[in-house]
């Protein structure tokens, strides 16, 4: 008699158990669906500085909203419940809305209780929010030959992380175009240049870095650089093969570098192979 | 110990008739007030510029000197690989310690905003006379609880604030959020038309991880006067957990009057809705049963009819 409801009791136990189970895995497998979604940050949100890479930040913020707080400039706010929209509750700023305005004492930093935003970054010049692109030059002015030059003259870092490049305006064939150029290494995404484009539509945005940038390939080594930082030749005593200049018979080894000017059309070679050097 | 025979009235009309409306809600007021408190402090600063508390529930500093956090956002944030800084492993440290004294629960019943919003559903499915509904088990809280920490693990993310009322509720109220109203909602319907006490009493794992928390609290409901109870059920109809209630009311003898269950939010409607006032706060080292006759003078039915 004793056996029966022992087993009953166990086959209960054992489907009620199971029950839970594949309960809990569908429920776990729509969480983690979500906590997916909820990962693809828009790329017109910038987190704060210092914030931990997007990965990193989702494991570390409470979305409590103290750095919200202690933004003196209001620039970040809190995501909303939403599809498209950063992870709910977490913080976040929209440069052409407030940008930030690079406190020195970073108070978003001092309030996060967690490490979401890293305490390692004393130097607000160091933080990466984004890098600001010249996204549009058809209708950036300064790319039209005027002098707007208001993104170079707003940015807190001038002259590092946006310069002003003089080139010929091709149009007009007597101006100059001052390009303004942004140096990604001195720029730390703070948006402000974007704020301020006077455009309707900002020409500068601040961009996530990984939407911003290429990186470069491993392999690729910039042998002019090596070359200045070493103040000589990487390779000594390497044939320096003739450049192919324009002009006629450029392409014949014979005769390398073609006819000179000055010699009224003779023929002059204007490449001597080195002494001992040869096959 | 049985009335026998004795036909009682609607819940809570026997409390109100022998102790008052005040003395048969007193707990119910307190728990309302304290629950409103602990929001405006929150929304004292958005709301009038007292910044006396900034931040939410999930983590918050009071005073520019104490802070506070959740500790379950901290357990998964540990889970998904990242070791909080020394504010917030304070912070949770104080809430834990807190808890584990008073009462893990009492957070449910004292502090979330989402309580109101399931006692209003509770309060309506009463009025309406609904079906029970969906029902789970108890335990299908703790279930989740560990499913959220699995996926907090395996997806590197504080997995449950992506969708936990309780902080979602708390954030949209403290910092204007408009969707905030669609999960009160929500939740509301989850409770009155889905599952009775459902939210709150079988699914929530924010109650199921602060229940763990309260597990050896000291504050404690005692049936201390079970002797008087006369069977009027009414402690059974209030409570949200009354599972937890039988092992204290109806135990014989020595054994122990106090509710030692961990899910017992110490709300204490139990003390309030009872006409002959068997249930009482002590500690949990308290273990004296009253027996009658007691020394303050209630003329409370139906004591002599045990006999």
């Amino acid at each position: 008699m004793a056996a029966t409801p022992h087993k009953v009791d166990r086959r209960r136990f054992l489907t009620d158990s199971a029950r839970m189970a594949a309960g809990c895995a569908v429920a776990g497998g729509l969480l983690a669906y979500v906590t997916r979604d909820a990962k693809a940050l828009p790329d017109q949100a910038l987190r704060p500085p210092g914030a931990l890479s997007e990965d990193a930040f989702l494991a570390a913020c409470i979305r409590c909203g103290l750095c919200v707080r202690d933004c003196p400039y209001d620039t970040l706010v809190l995501a909303d419940l939403g599809q498209n929209g950063p992870a709910t509750g977490t913080p976040y700023f929209t440069a052409r809305d407030i940008p930030c305005e690079m406190c020195d004492d970073i108070p978003c930093v001092a309030a996060c209780p967690t490490g979401a935003l890293d305490k390692g970054l004393t130097d607000i010049e160091d933080a990466r929010m984004g890098t600001a692109v010249l996204v549009d030059q058809e209708n950036c002015l300064n790319f039209l030959g005027l002098r707007c030059d208001v993104c170079y003259r707003v940015c807190p870092m001038i002259d590092e992380a946006i310069r002003l490049e003089m080139r010929h305006n091709e149009r007009s064939g007597h101006h100059a175009i001052f390009a303004p150029t942004v140096r990604a290494d001195a720029c730390t995404g703070c948006g402000i240049c974007e704020k301020k484009c006077v455009l309707p539509e900002a020409a500068i945005k601040v961009l996530p870095t990984r939407l911003a940038r290429g990186a470069p390939a491993e392999h690729y080594r910039k042998g002019w650089e090596e070359k200045d930082a070493r103040g000589a030749p990487v390779v000594e005593g390497i044939i320096d093969l003739p450049d192919r200049l324009p002009g006629p018979g450029t392409d014949n080894l014979a005769a390398p570098g073609g006819f000179l000017p000055e010699t009224g059309g003779a023929f002059q070679p204007t490449f001597k192979l080195p002494e001992g050097a040869g096959q | 110990m049985s009335t026998q025979g004795k036909v009682h009235l609607p819940t809570g009309q026997e409390a109100l008739a022998t102790k008052g409306w005040f003395g048969a809600h007193k707990y119910l007021v307190l728990r309302r007030v304290s629950q409103a408190f602990f929001l405006l402090l929150f929304l004292a600063g958005p709301w009038f510029g007292i910044w006396w508390v900034k931040g939410t529930l999930a983590g918050s500093m009071t005073f520019d000197f104490l802070p506070l956090n959740d500790p379950m956002i901290l357990g998964q944030m540990m889970v998904a690989g990242h070791w909080p800084e020394s504010t917030a492993l304070i912070g949770g440290l104080i809430v834990l310690v807190a808890y584990a004294l008073i009462g893990g629960r009492v957070y449910c019943s004292w502090v979330c905003p989402i309580n109101p919003v399931t006692d209003a559903a509770h309060w309506l499915h009463d009025r309406l006379g609904l079906q029970k509904g969906w029902q789970p088990k108890r335990a299908t809280r703790y279930w989740l609880l560990g499913t959220v920490f699995l996926v907090s693990a395996l997806t590197g993310t504080i997995a449950w604030e992506v969708v936990n009322p309780v902080t979602i509720v708390h954030r949209g109220l403290v910092f204007g959020m408009g969707w905030v109203w669609g999960m009160v909602v929500a939740i509301f319907l989850f409770d009155l038309i889905v599952a009775r006490r459902g939210w709150c009493g079988h699914v929530c794992p924010v109650g199921a991880f602060y229940s763990l928390v309260g597990t050896k609290s000291l504050l404690r409901v005692s049936a201390l006067r079970r002797d008087a109870c006369d069977d009027c059920m009414d402690c059974y109809a209030v409570c949200p957990e009354n599972q937890v209630i039988s092992p204290a009311l109806k135990g014989k003898g020595d054994s122990t009057p106090l509710i030692l269950s961990s899910d017992c939010t110490n709300c204490g409607r139990c003390i309030d809705v009872c006409s002959v006032d068997v249930f009482a706060f002590t500690h949990r080292f308290d273990t004296h049963i009253d027996v009658p006759p007691y020394a303050v003078a209630t003329d409370a039915p139906a004591k002599q009819n045990a006999a």
